[in-house]
């Protein structure tokens, strides 16, 4: 091996990676740029900065829905209740904030923490009980649907008025937080990866992907700068009554849960675990890994996303409702997650991977919506965008076993 | 010959009423291969899990280093330095080669894993192994040929400064070139010191790799016995019939 391979060489290394089945996010951000090309060409409405605002804050609930599935679908699971589970901990927020006057510091983690104990159940029953997740998850589905229906009461809608939770979703930085939001977050991404590769140099260790990652690098803090200049555009119809520029705090929450969530999956023997398991459940259990262990604990940490996601459902509505987490939030949260490139046969996905397609699920289902198109067309294209997805996903697995 | 550094003596083990192990004596030799042969059912499989602390046998002395120890879990054999690779290898495809050697034993600094330590001491054992076949040893397992999977196998177990390494047909799913490969590996690992001990169906291997050879029929021990000393013939006599010359 060569000290110094040039950037045509680690390409090449990437391309035979592509070639034999690791194709990654590539569909992926490869669908999301055509689609808004399309979108832009043919809505005056799509490309405006108002949109994208509106788009992020549409894709929020289940994009953190999805990136906590990433962690049960890492493990060939499946949790079919996220969905509702997110709507039982949104119910319970919103109880405890305006039928019991906690303050939103105490309910938030509260209701994250009933996430934490409804994913134990599910994890338990999967891991210690062996049966299906498929099984498990449907009856939760079940059940979840009716504790909601309890929770808030059949045809009812509970309203909340906390501002700090609705500011989640409906308020934005300011126009300079934002940028120094935006050179934070930069900066952070440039330190960790150059401390990574100084590291590696010290311990005298051949990187080939150094030029690669200056590209990528470079690539990222292009379109961060331009969506930040974007979202830092005045988007308001009566500037002069409400002004309304600015990153929507959402964003920052989802980066947060972006950074925790793989830092533990790519930096920690936990994480490490959770791959070995999808790869090899029998080959890590030899290895001495508590696998059951790893299970559960998966399941928890999705239920807790799913909490998170029930904290923005709420922030977007004004309210909670029995529907909330319901109907097609599930399956656009694993379609989210499949269509960024996460397996459902377990063992290969990033968390990022989620954000990427949740984003193009909601871009289908909001450019379709301005274009006029009825509900009945979106949930069809969005069907066959999962379903080019997983075939993706099935080719490339067979691609890869293939030695 | 010098004295071994593992040694069974007597052991017995049964399954409810099936009597599987019936006073076996077995022993290893640092820098040996022991290649152990028999028929389909014979105690082979057996044997080598009472050695790895998967199975206790019910009765029967186990001598390491000259010292008796009990061994009564995987934890115990690996605490010894006694290291197995299983037939199916049990590796994980989407890991790349670090991972699969490091698993379950990660280096930790802080709570992160410490991946140049790991992939410096991987890299060290590779080529300690005279491994030149693998490109980079952060490429997936999954893209590896057979025999470089068997490699990463034994380069797991011998990362731990391991004293016995036992491998379960490891040519088993082999082609010739491939086969090769791993037997050449295998007299490595004698070479550097290690008791090494082989199952294996094929004699041919047997003969060109192994430096005792330990026959078992119907749960015994039929002989164990230096190489030189027999042919192929008389190992096949004691494999079908359990009778020396």
């Amino acid at each position: 091996m060569s000290q110094d391979l040039n950037i045509k060489q680690s390409a090449n290394d990437w391309w035979s990676k592509v070639k034999a089945g690791q194709v990654g996010a590539l569909p992926a951000l490869l669908g999301l740029f055509v689609l808004c090309i399309v979108f832009g060409i043919q809505s005056s409405v799509f490309l405006t900065p108002g949109n994208l605002a509106n788009l992020l804050t549409q894709a929020a609930a289940v994009i953190v829905i999805a990136m906590g599935l990433v962690f049960v679908l890492l493990l060939g699971e499946i949790d079919l209740s996220a969905g509702y589970a997110a709507g039982v901990c949104g119910a319970l927020l919103v109880i405890m904030i305006t039928e019991m006057d906690y303050p939103w510091y105490l309910a938030f983690p509260i209701s994250v923490l009933a996430g934490v104990l409804l994913g134990a159940v599910i994890g338990y029953l999967v891991a210690q009980l062996k049966i299906p997740s498929f099984v498990v998850t449907l009856a939760t589905f079940l059940a979840f649907q009716g504790l909601l229906l309890l929770l808030v009461g059949e045809g009812g809608t509970i309203r909340i008025e906390d501002p700090v939770i609705l500011a989640v979703e409906n308020k934005n930085l300011s126009v300079s937080y934002s940028w120094i939001f935006f050179l934070l977050t930069a900066g952070a991404y440039l330190l960790s990866g150059l401390l990574k590769f100084r590291k590696r140099k010290k311990a005298g260790l051949v990187d080939n992907l150094f030029k690669l990652w200056v590209i990528k690098t470079f690539v990222w803090i292009a379109i961060g700068t331009l969506a930040t200049w974007a979202l830092t555009v005045e988007r308001s119809n009566n500037p002069d009554l409400v002004s309304l520029r600015g990153i929507p705090y959402v964003v920052p929450v989802i980066l947060v849960l972006l950074v925790g969530a793989t830092f533990v999956l790519s930096r920690t023997s936990f994480g490490l675990h959770i791959y070995a398991v999808g790869g090899n459940a029998e080959a890590a259990r030899r290895a001495g890994i508590n696998v059951k262990m790893v299970r559960i604990t998966a399941f928890m940490i999705c239920t807790a996303f799913a909490a998170v996601a029930g904290m923005i459902f709420v922030s977007r509505a004004n309210s909670i409702s029995p529907t909330t987490g319901g109907s097609s939030t599930l399956l656009y949260a694993v379609g989210a997650a499949v269509i960024g490139g996460t397996s459902l046969f377990g063992g290969k996905g990033k968390v990022s991977d989620a954000i990427l397609g949740g984003l193009v699920v909601a871009v289908i289902d909001n450019g379709m919506a301005l274009l006029g198109y009825p509900a009945g067309i979106k949930f069809m294209v969005t069907g066959a965008v999962l379903l080019i997805s997983a075939t993706i996903d099935a080719v490339s697995r067979r691609g890869a076993s293939t030695t | 010959m010098a004295s071994p550094i593992l040694s069974l003596k007597r052991v017995n083990k049964s399954f409810g009423p099936v009597h599987v192990l019936k006073d076996v004596d077995f022993s290893a030799y640092a820098g040996k291969v022991t290649a152990l042969v028999g028929d389909n059912g014979a105690g082979k499989s057996t044997l080598i899990k009472c050695i790895a602390g998967i199975y206790t046998p019910e009765t029967g002395e186990f001598i390491f280093e000259g010292n008796p120890v009990t061994i009564s879990g995987p934890r115990d054999a690996t605490a010894l330095g006694i290291e197995i690779v299983y037939q199916d290898l049990a590796l994980c495809d989407n890991l790349d080669i670090v991972h699969n050697m490091f698993l379950g034993r990660e280096e930790i600094s802080g709570i992160t894993l410490n991946e140049s330590s790991m992939e410096s001491l991987a890299k060290k054992t590779l080529d300690g192994l005279s491994v030149r076949t693998v490109k980079s040893i952060r490429q997936k397992v999954a893209s590896l040929s057979g025999g470089q999977r068997q490699t990463v196998a034994i380069a797991r177990a011998v990362l731990w400064n391991s004293k016995v390494v036992i491998l379960d047909e490891p040519t088993a799913a082999l082609g010739v070139a491939q086969t090769e490969q791993v037997l050449k590996l295998v007299r490595q690992l004698a070479d550097n010191g290690l008791a090494v001990i082989v199952i294996s169906h094929n004699l041919n291997d047997v003969f060109q790799v192994a430096d005792n050879i330990a026959a078992m029929y119907l749960g015994s021990m039929a002989a164990q016995v230096e190489k030189n000393s027999v042919n192929q013939n008389d190992v096949v006599r004691l494999i079908t019939t359990g009778a020396q010359k």
